[in-house]
């Protein structure tokens, strides 16, 4: 599995949606059901995917798809 | 004491283990089986001793150096036990410092250096730590209070404070963590006989000795006793308690 098909899989589970509906627009803002247990869930899961810890103010601004991305970045995983 | 290896391969954290209550909790822990990384400031200053604990008790206790104020050093701390074994399953919070002074004389800048080691530090610590154990489902953490956080005391307003803090951050993480099976306590000392306190309670509270109902001050495994029944599974449905550990101690 590439590691973006591994970030999709993980949000897809998380959030119990299609990949097809992933895209920089999916964030806290546009999406329902994502609160700060949800951010909780997909930080955890987001850290078991690749095997990384964050720091808490990444943890805080993990609030969308896109910036989730850059945030994973900052761990050394490469998309 | 005979062991009973009650702690058998528990991976276990103890911080400030240079001295006093802190060296007592790693040689109990050692001594009932449990894996043990012994945090310390000063980088080499505790190696022997872990290698003669490690030998004496048949077990491994790690020297881990790293000062529990520094965030960066602490989740580096976290991430290498992690790595090491893929678990942690108690977590002991004994680093501490502690201040004499009456009221008009608190100095703000130790107040807040005291807050950062006795309270925002052991803040961070219980934050990582949890997220390990979170995974596994399963830990304890054991935060070291005071009786002076129960009580008050006159002449240690700014340390009972941060003890005071330790109780409530204590209710608090207990609550927010049980759905993921972690307990939560903390232990109250009264006075303790360590190298530091003795020193000191020659120096200045020699008197206070009538406060103590049990009549002597306490034996720093006394403290490391009830560590070991809060890190064993003797325990497991305590958590979200303030143990006092005094001998009927009352100021």
């Amino acid at each position: 599995m590439s590691v973006l098909e591994n970030y999709n899989t993980v949000f897809s589970s998380v959030f119990n949606v299609d990949v097809s509906v992933l895209s920089d627009d999916f964030s806290s803002t546009s999406v329902d059901n994502w609160d700060s247990i949800t951010q909780l869930s997909l930080v955890t899961a987001m850290e078991d995917a690749f095997d990384i810890m964050l720091d808490p103010e990444d943890i805080l601004n993990f609030k969308s798809y896109a910036v989730g991305k850059e945030i994973v970045a900052k761990y050394g995983v490469t998309f | 004491m005979k062991s009973h290896r009650i702690l058998e391969g528990k991976i276990c954290l103890v911080t400030g283990t240079n001295r006093g209550i802190g060296q007592s909790i790693v040689e109990r822990y050692a001594e009932e089986g449990a894996i043990v990384f012994a945090n310390a400031r000063k980088e080499g200053s505790i190696d022997e001793w872990a290698q003669t604990c490690s030998e004496k008790y048949n077990t491994t206790v790690i020297p881990l150096y790293f000062d529990i104020t520094d965030a960066v050093a602490c989740k580096e701390a976290i991430l290498k036990i992690k790595a090491d074994y893929g678990r942690i399953d108690v977590l002991v919070n004994n680093a501490g410092m502690v201040t004499y002074e009456l009221l008009p004389m608190i100095d703000f800048n130790q107040l807040r250096t005291m807050f950062d080691i006795n309270v925002i530090a052991m803040i961070q610590l219980v934050q990582l730590a949890s997220r390990v154990m979170s995974r596994q489902k399963s830990g304890s953490i054991i935060n070291m209070s005071s009786i002076v956080g129960v009580q008050g005391v006159k002449g240690q307003l700014g340390y009972s404070a941060t003890k005071g803090a330790v109780i409530s951050l204590t209710k608090s993480a207990a609550k927010e963590l049980i759905e993921h099976n972690i307990r939560v306590n903390a232990i109250a000392p009264g006075m303790v006989g360590t190298e530091r306190f003795t020193q000191v309670f020659e120096e200045k509270f020699k008197d206070k000795i009538t406060n103590i109902g049990i009549g002597r001050l306490a034996e720093p495994n006394e403290i490391a006793n009830v560590c070991v029944f809060l890190a064993s599974d003797l325990s497991t449905y305590v958590t979200g308690q303030i143990i006092g550990v005094d001998g009927s101690t009352s100021f």
